[in-house]
């Protein structure tokens, strides 16, 4: 229950930690919150030679509003954006996920980025990257890059970053005129990990939903001009093609029914909302 | 860049419920470790060591944190302070500390220390909370003996009261 031995940088600014990591190369790991990354270092399922730290680097801290966006920096904490005044109005997928990330205890520490380059598939920030088809920027000593949730997500704690690479910011497209959203989970406890997490967008006859805490990572699909008699199958199909497996917190068949119950619930809820 | 090896203990200065401190740590040690067996903290019980029974928790820059998803040489610079920040001087309990006693808020009292640090935090941010709103705070805290009856009750009462005081 403790982490293996590692050397501790605190670079000044990216360029250092961008220098860092290409030194100590793929078992170097960046460390913003640490609320995933700790864990399973004590555990040691993660064991990594250095240890960068990008929590004091403020120019990474900041919520910025730019072309039909939000642009969330590596630095900023859940509970920072679960603060951000204009929230709810600019992004109410996140502002109904965020206080489900976790506990109280944690957002303080945890970030939105670290969570989202962390890549639990019960998570609900990577859920909400996919959903709404967000953007992930990464930097490595080559330049820059911004990936898709598609592109970037890539299975269970796997994402496309590389090795040299930084998640230096994460992008989230804002609320839509005339969508509604809505975001449901059921866990254990509050603030658990998801046995099965759910987020739908409806803007008119489209309907998207995501699903999280079943297959290997997030899965989104996507129904144009579902009648009400149609919902229930549709939801079915996507249920079982999400292949659930059973585990010691829940069945498949279980997962299979939240996704059908939460699933209908949620895309209800979001048509609600629209306009 | 400051760097510091593995298997080599750093100093780190910090300031620990208002002293400024310093002691050493290698960069592998946990904050909570550090506070309690370098420190002599016994307000700090360790119990998961993964985040997730609150045991632990104290404020970082009056920020809540587990001090076992911390490292200790990520102090530095930093003002950290355990539920002995809570009472006065001359040991006098808070009215926090006094509603856990009148309303038997504890038995053993192992996740006592971190709850209260965190309502302690979580009544400044929100002076008038709902019991739902407690009982989510809460969720990020085992406490095996008491249910969590008693907790809430002593947490909304302290709200009460100081919303009392204030008007």
């Amino acid at each position: 229950m403790k982490p293996k031995p590692f050397t501790y940088l605190r670079p000044a600014n990216l360029n250092e930690a961008l220098q860092a990591l290409s030194r100590f190369g793929e078992d170097a790991r960046i460390l913003a919150g640490g609320q995933s990354l700790l864990p399973m270092m004590n555990f040691r399922l993660v064991q990594a030679n250095a240890l960068i730290d990008i929590s004091r680097l403020d120019p990474l801290a900041y919520i910025r509003e730019a072309d039909g966006e939000i642009e969330i920096g590596a630095a900023t904490t859940q509970a920072q954006l679960l603060e951000w005044p204009m929230l709810r109005e600019v992004a109410p997928l996140l502002s109904a996920a965020l206080p489900h990330v976790g506990h109280f205890q944690t957002r303080s520490r945890g970030t939105v980025c670290g969570s989202i380059a962390h890549s639990d598939p019960a998570s609900e920030l990577p859920l909400c990257l996919a959903t709404l088809g967000g953007t992930v920027v990464l930097r490595s000593p080559k330049g820059e890059r911004a990936l898709t949730a598609d592109k970037f997500q890539t299975g269970m704690l796997a994402t496309a970053r590389r090795s040299d690479e930084v998640v230096t910011a994460v992008r989230f497209p804002k609320r839509k005129p005339g969508a509604g959203y809505a975001f449901m989970e059921m866990a254990q406890r509050h603030g658990d990990f998801a046995i099965c997490a759910v987020a739908a967008v409806v803007i008119g006859k489209i309907a998207r939903l995501g699903v999280g805490g079943v297959a290997d990572k997030p899965m989104t699909r996507e129904w144009s001009g579902l009648l009400d008699g149609e919902i229930e199958d549709a939801l079915n199909d996507f249920a079982w093609d999400l292949g659930g497996t059973d585990d010691h917190h829940a069945t498949a068949a279980y997962r299979r029914e939240l996704v059908r119950r939460l699933g209908r619930r949620a895309i209800e809820e979001a048509a609600k909302c629209s306009s | 860049m400051l760097e510091l090896k593995e298997g080599e203990r750093h100093p780190v200065d910090f300031v620990l419920n208002g002293k400024p401190t310093r002691a050493l740590a290698e960069p592998r040690m946990l904050l909570s470790d550090f506070l309690r067996q370098e420190l002599g903290c016994a307000e700090i019980h360790v119990g998961c060591e993964h985040g997730v029974c609150g045991a632990c928790t104290i404020l970082i820059d009056g920020v809540p944190a587990r001090s076992c998803l911390t490292l200790a040489v990520q102090a530095a610079g930093r003002n950290i302070q355990t539920v002995h920040s809570l009472e006065a001087e001359d040991g006098k309990l808070s009215d926090l500390q006094e509603a856990f006693r009148r309303h038997h808020a504890l038995q053993c009292g192992y996740c006592t220390p971190g709850i209260l640090i965190s309502a302690e935090r979580f009544l400044r941010s929100k002076a008038n909370p709902s019991e739902q709103e407690v009982r989510e705070m809460l969720s990020g805290h085992i406490c095996r003996c008491t249910g969590y009856v008693g907790i809430v009750e002593a947490i909304l009462e302290t709200a009460r009261t100081r919303a009392g005081a204030r008007s």
